[in-house]
């Protein structure tokens, strides 16, 4: 441990877990990277489990009864497309605490959420059209879901492009609060809008039959287990971004201080600039 | 918070008066935009009538998006926006202020844009009731909606490539509501549209709301 | 295309944005820790 020797500025107090860590025979004193043990063994225990769900996807299942052999896609769409919505109200619960309590914490929870959600709603809108060309034999179509997810997607779009774009942490903080409180809300509305719109015209109905077949059985539990393991998947990015963007402030603040303490040799006096 | 609003939203005004920006680049902007739709869609074929209503509301989107954007450029500058703070102007007078503003310009646009739809697509222009509350709670939806999506990216270098990414994904509902309400207006068959009229004016509701609510928020920066 | 081909290509798609995001999202964090002295690494 060779923090213990750098007893100049210990401003954050030592985990407990370090410690640990080390006595479990981890020789490195600090980590290299954004992983720590909970992430490994949740990263090993996903991977295992993401190779149940192959195997049972491909192998163990049968074809259904009604989607024939295109249902095997539909055990990476839904569990991402329920991973995505969750995100997605992550992201306004957090903001909405950001609001209240304005801590890094949460501003950092929202924001890593909504960057792990736009990569799985990418993943549910391309793995969707997939499965869409396959059973309805175009890639899309618009039904208030589809639309409303292609909305999600942008809308996060727009979230990230705000936080990338604002230099100032507290303005960054503030707006892409606003943002990400009125994210869910938006989705909501665009959902409704483009449900009526189409519940006017009949030949809505005609895609009807996605809801329709039933699941039992090991097909059933495939559902549950593939659900179960992304969002796993889900909490285990969700660590790794959070951690990525706090070490992304941690750094600018050092990058501010560095240029401060230059200014201040040059200037001498140590005045405002 | 009205009498603020009525101050910044004369301020506003009274400053494109001045520089006529909209009047003179935003508006024939919009008229462009009509005339690309005939180029586009061949006015012999039909196309332009059947999607009159349609087009009209994109054209005026697309003019509003820069509507926002000159609104905000206006106070990009931090010392004007430090001036608006001491001067004791509530976070939500300037909000309200700042979409009055818009909606007055875009009120004229659109008035300049029905005619261009008559003239350009040869619509017959009906149910003007129908039209005007659509118009209206329209203008009131994206203008709220614009200021408060707006403000956002004020300051930022990316601003101008921004606001319409944050703002268009928005106002679909506003696209959606007021098409439907317009066709069913052009149609002669209003009892359609009036359903569409009513989300329209809610949803100017909701994000007039959210506006008041959040400028206060975002108007503490210093 | 056969169904079997469709299933192949949405696996294919969500493996391959899955795993690029998590490549990228190591690398980023990586590259970040080497800008934050050792006495400020920690996680719980």
């Amino acid at each position: 441990m060779t923090i213990d020797t750098n007893a100049g500025g210990p401003q954050h107090p030592e985990p407990s877990l370090r410690r640990d860590e080390a006595a479990a025979g981890d020789a490195r004193s600090a980590p290299t990277g954004t992983g720590s043990r909970f992430t490994r063994l949740l990263g090993l225990a996903l991977i295992i489990g993401g190779a149940a769900v192959a195997w049972l996807a491909f192998v163990a299942t049968p074809p259904d009864v009604v989607q024939g052999e295109s249902v095997r896609l539909l055990y990476v769409h839904v569990p991402s497309v329920s991973v995505a919505y969750m995100a997605c109200m992550l992201t306004t619960v957090a903001s909405a605490v950001w609001l209240r309590r304005r801590t890094e914490w949460w501003d950092l929870v929202a924001s890593s959420s909504a960057e792990v959600g736009a990569v799985f709603t990418a993943v549910t809108l391309l793995s969707g059209m997939v499965w869409g060309q396959a059973t309805w034999g175009t890639p899309w179509e618009w039904d208030a879901r589809l639309t409303s997810t292609l909305f999600l997607f942008l809308l996060l779009l727009g979230y990230l492009g705000l936080r990338g774009a604002t230099e100032d942490r507290t303005a960054r903080g503030r707006r892409s609060a606003i943002v990400g409180l009125l994210l869910v809300p938006n989705v909501i509305v665009v959902n409704q809008s483009v449900n009526w719109w189409r519940s006017l015209h009949q030949d809505a109905t005609l895609f009807r039959t996605d809801g329709d077949f039933r699941i039992e059985g090991l097909q059933l539990f495939t559902w549950v287990f593939a659900t179960v393991v992304a969002i796993g998947f889900f909490v285990w990015l969700l660590v790794h971004r959070f951690r990525v963007g706090w070490l992304a402030d941690r750094a600018e603040d050092r990058a501010i201080d560095e240029a401060l303490a230059v200014r201040r040799a040059e200037g001498g006096t140590g005045g405002a600039p | 918070m009205l009498a603020d609003a009525w101050l910044i939203a004369a301020k506003d005004l009274r400053l494109e008066w001045r520089s006529r920006v909209t009047l003179a680049q935003i508006a024939p902007f919009a008229v462009l935009v009509l005339v690309l739709f005939g180029f586009a869609l061949d006015p012999d074929r039909g196309l332009l009538a059947a999607a009159t209503p349609g087009l009209y509301w994109v054209a005026v989107l697309f003019a509003s998006v820069l509507a926002v954007q000159r609104a905000f450029a206006v106070e990009s500058t931090e010392s004007s926006r430090d001036i608006l703070l001491l001067s004791g102007v509530v976070p939500s007078g300037v909000f309200l202020g700042k979409a009055l503003a818009i909606s007055v310009q875009l009120l004229a646009l659109e008035v300049l844009l029905l005619g261009g739809v008559a003239v350009f697509y040869g619509a017959t222009l009906r149910g003007w009731l129908l039209l005007a509350v659509t118009v209206l709670s329209a203008t009131a939806g994206i203008a709220a909606a614009g200021s408060l999506y707006g403000v956002l990216a004020t300051g930022l270098r990316v601003r101008d490539t921004l606001v319409p990414l944050l703002m268009l994904p928005v106002l679909a509902p506003v696209l959606l509501g007021a098409t439907r309400a317009f066709e069913a207006a052009l149609e002669d068959t209003p009892a359609d549209g009036w359903p569409w009229a009513g989300l329209l004016v809610l949803f100017a509701l909701a994000y007039l709301g959210a506006g008041v609510a959040a400028y206060g928020s975002l108007l503490e920066e210093t | 295309m056969t169904m079997w081909g469709y299933v192949a290509l949405g696996w294919a798609i969500t493996a391959v944005v899955l795993v690029s995001y998590v490549a990228a999202l190591l690398w980023r964090g990586r590259r970040l820790i080497e800008q934050v002295p050792e006495g400020e690494r920690r996680w719980l």
